[in-house]
């Protein structure tokens, strides 16, 4: 009697978890749901459900970046995935080799036109498919303390070389503040930074993949901040930590290279420093050029686990290029749209409220933008990135040793893709 | 409930098959929660992803046989390695400081002379209480130079500050959060067992004339020698298993890696590198290690014990 109802109770549970995952209730509503971190998702996405009764979309919100790319590969493998999910763009790769994102091609024939083909190309990946539509963009962009910049006399820099004798120069009038500090725990800015210089870690041959994370435009990058870092004209410690929240807040740090969405940060770990900041577009290698690199900017992906492919694509076509939708995204979420119309006027129109004494910030940003370069990014991105991490650490700690580092990553990237599978040459 | 009228032989079988019926949960509760995960990781272990050409779209990826080709890259990966001779030198920092510091704890709060004994009993376990990531980031602040009061008060001072998370003193103050954290707990081991021990053997001990240092030395401590041992095997696991306290400080400086320790390295081939198949035979090679330096020391512990008492 026992033993029947212990094996009652597990199969009612087994049936249970089971049915877990349906996607239509019997009244032909169509539910997706849409794994996602932007702040104010579930605002945007009831402008949608409003519209819609009979697609209804639901928002989980999730912790973003990494986490987010291992969760749903996972959840994939167990046929749990969502239908939608907040991807970011160097996760592509990832999530279309681990076989997660669907190709939306037939779906959203004529969306292309909307956005840069820089952007594009990310969720392209150079194939015929496309595997997500852009969101939002992380153009790069110097910021910097304008106030503080007037009080030593320093100009802001439009080249590199530049940039460098800012640091000189600040270090001689103030020696105890930094211009910037060099950080290992993000790679994305020195992805940035190397997409500037023309960098292409990651491309597509045909049917092979080439990793060229050490070559040409990642050894200048990596040479121009190892020397401003073994001359100790910028500071060597990792930024996001208590120490440099208050390097910031109390202008010990006067500048910072970012994405287009630093005001955010900055009101955040800086809260003092209120308008007191200005963004400036990057310094470039040649003058009088306009190229940018990108630092984060995410994309909606439809996966493979939906039973609703049509409602999920009409959906993510709809956040990403509806007027209504970008302009809830801009002012709930704080993003900077992908698509090119929606980056001027409307929501976009006053600047970020940490940089009100910036009138003309969008406009700046929108100048940036056009110059951004495209990105190459490949199926083993984290690993590369932790790679980053720990060779770039040390040598950062070390104050030397950068181009060591370089080769470092290059060789755990390709190493980790080739023991893999993939075809790949470097 | 009782059935007088039942036939012998029928009984004989239900109270022979008794045994299994109460052995039944736990049985079951071990095979799902216990051997079914650890064969699920000895499977994985042997597989391994394969991809083909570009490895994109649905064709693109396979799970095939590997053998012992993860074991292979485990036992020869320099990284695993380098984080095992980490965590011996962190080891050799906290075992000895540890288990000293709970040794000397337990036999001060032992000692009936010694005033506060329920206080201080109360504020050297209470560390253990807080959990390891609470501790190791309430430690990373006081070591991160611009925020850390220690930094102030030795400027203030006009005494050269160290830097806490540079070079050795990394080290130092990676064990010092362990050291704070466990040496609660280990005292409590250790004290249980000097209570424990019979009044007459004390008193035999004063009675002889024996000062409280001596009665420590040649009476508490070789007594407690059992639960000494144990705390020890205790740390000896821990140690191995250090992952906290690096994680948690890993983002504040450029000098601790992700693959840090054994287990960070696991973490990091699972989560960040999506390869499962590598992070289990490394798992299962930690779990080998762990075994066999732990139960290695029991025996010779229980064998030398067992020795020495025969000697008696």
């Amino acid at each position: 009697m026992r033993h029947r109802a212990f094996a009652i109770g597990a199969a009612t549970l087994l049936a249970v978890t089971t049915l877990g995952g349906c996607g239509s209730s019997d009244d032909g509503t169509v539910r997706l749901t849409y794994w996602a971190w932007a702040p104010g998702m579930e605002e945007v996405v009831a402008l949608w459900n409003e519209a819609n009764p009979d697609i209804q979309v639901t928002v989980k919100k999730q912790a973003s970046g990494d986490e987010l790319v291992t969760k749903t590969v996972t959840a994939a493998q167990a046929g749990t995935a969502p239908d939608l999910v907040q991807a970011e763009y160097q996760a592509l790769p990832t999530l279309a080799s681990n076989n997660v994102t669907a190709d939306i091609r037939a779906e959203v024939a004529d969306v292309e036109e909307r956005f840069t083909p820089a952007v594009w190309q990310q969720v392209t990946l150079g194939t015929d498919a496309v595997y997500a539509l852009p969101q939002d963009s992380g153009p790069l962009l110097f910021f910097y303390r304008a106030d503080l910049f007037e009080e030593f006399g320093l100009d802001v820099p439009t080249t590199w070389d530049e940039f460098a004798d800012t640091a000189r120069e600040l270090n001689e009038v103030a020696p105890d503040r930094d211009l910037t500090t060099f950080s290992a725990n993000d790679a994305g800015l020195f992805a940035g930074l190397a997409q500037q210089a023309g960098a292409q870690w990651w491309t597509t041959e045909t049917d092979r993949w080439r990793v060229a994370i050490d070559d040409e435009a990642g050894r200048r990058v990596s040479a121009f901040w190892e020397e401003l870092v073994a001359e100790e004209l910028v500071d060597n410690q990792p930024m996001y930590t208590p120490a440099w929240n208050q390097a910031l807040n109390e202008g010990r740090q006067i500048a910072w290279i970012a994405g287009v969405w630093a005001p955010g940060t900055l009101a955040t770990a800086a809260p003092d420093t209120e308008g007191r900041w200005a963004a400036a577009p990057l310094p470039q290698w040649e003058a009088g050029e306009n190229a940018t690199g990108s630092w984060g900017g995410s994309s909606t992906a439809v996966t493979t686990d939906t039973d609703h492919l049509p409602e999920a694509a009409e959906f993510a076509t709809w956040l990403n290029t509806d007027p209504e939708a970008l302009t809830a995204l801009v002012q709930q979420g704080g993003i900077y749209p992908a698509a090119t119309d929606a980056r001027t006027g409307g929501a976009l129109a006053e600047p970020p409220p940490f940089f009100a004494n910036q009138p003309d910030f969008y406009e700046t940003v929108a100048e940036v933008a056009e110059g951004a370069a495209p990105a190459a990014w490949g199926p083993n991105v984290t690993v590369a990135y932790s790679a980053f991490n720990n060779a770039f650490g040390s040598a950062a700690g070390r104050r030397a040793g950068f181009e060591e580092a370089l080769a470092v990553m290059q060789r755990t990237t390709f190493d980790d893709m080739d023991r893999l599978g993939f075809e790949v040459v470097q | 409930m009782s059935a007088p009228d039942r036939p012998r032989r029928r009984r004989g079988a239900s109270v022979r098959s008794a045994p299994y019926g109460f052995l039944a949960p736990t049985a079951v509760l071990f095979l799902l929660f216990f051997a079914l995960p650890i064969g699920y990781a000895l499977y994985l272990s042997v597989r391994k992803v394969q991809i083909k050409g570009l490895g994109l779209g649905p064709d693109g990826r396979e799970e095939v046989w590997a053998g012992l080709a993860n074991y292979r890259g485990a036992l020869t990966d320099s990284e695993l390695l380098d984080g095992a001779l980490r965590v011996l030198g962190y080891g050799a920092i906290v075992v000895p400081v540890m288990l000293g510091l709970a040794l000397f704890f337990a036999l001060l709060l032992d000692d009936e002379q010694v005033r506060g004994r329920r206080f201080g009993r109360l504020t050297i376990f209470l560390p253990y209480a807080v959990p390891g990531v609470i501790a190791a980031l309430l430690w990373g602040f006081l070591y991160l130079p611009s925020v850390s009061p220690v930094t102030d008060a030795l400027e203030t001072l006009g005494l050269p500050a160290p830097d806490f998370l540079t070079g050795p003193a990394l080290y130092g103050s990676l064990a010092n959060i362990a050291i704070w954290g466990g040496t609660g707990f280990n005292m409590i081991v250790i004290y249980t067992a000097l209570r424990a021990l019979p009044v007459e053997v004390r008193e035999a001990a004063r009675l002889d004339g024996c000062t409280p240092l001596q009665t420590a030395l040649r009476v508490k401590i070789p007594m407690v020698l059992p639960s000494l041992v144990l705390t020890f095997f205790f740390s000896i696991i821990a140690t191995l298993q250090v992952f906290n306290e690096p994680t948690t400080l890993r983002p504040l400086t450029n000098n601790l890696s992700t693959t840090w320790s054994p287990l960070m390295k696991v973490y990091q081939d699972a989560f960040t590198g999506g390869d499962i198949h590598s992070a289990a035979a490394t798992a299962v090679v930690i779990a080998l290690v762990t075994l066999v330096l732990s139960f290695g020391f029991l025996r010779l512990a229980t064998a030398r014990t067992r020795r020495e008492e025969n000697a008696r």
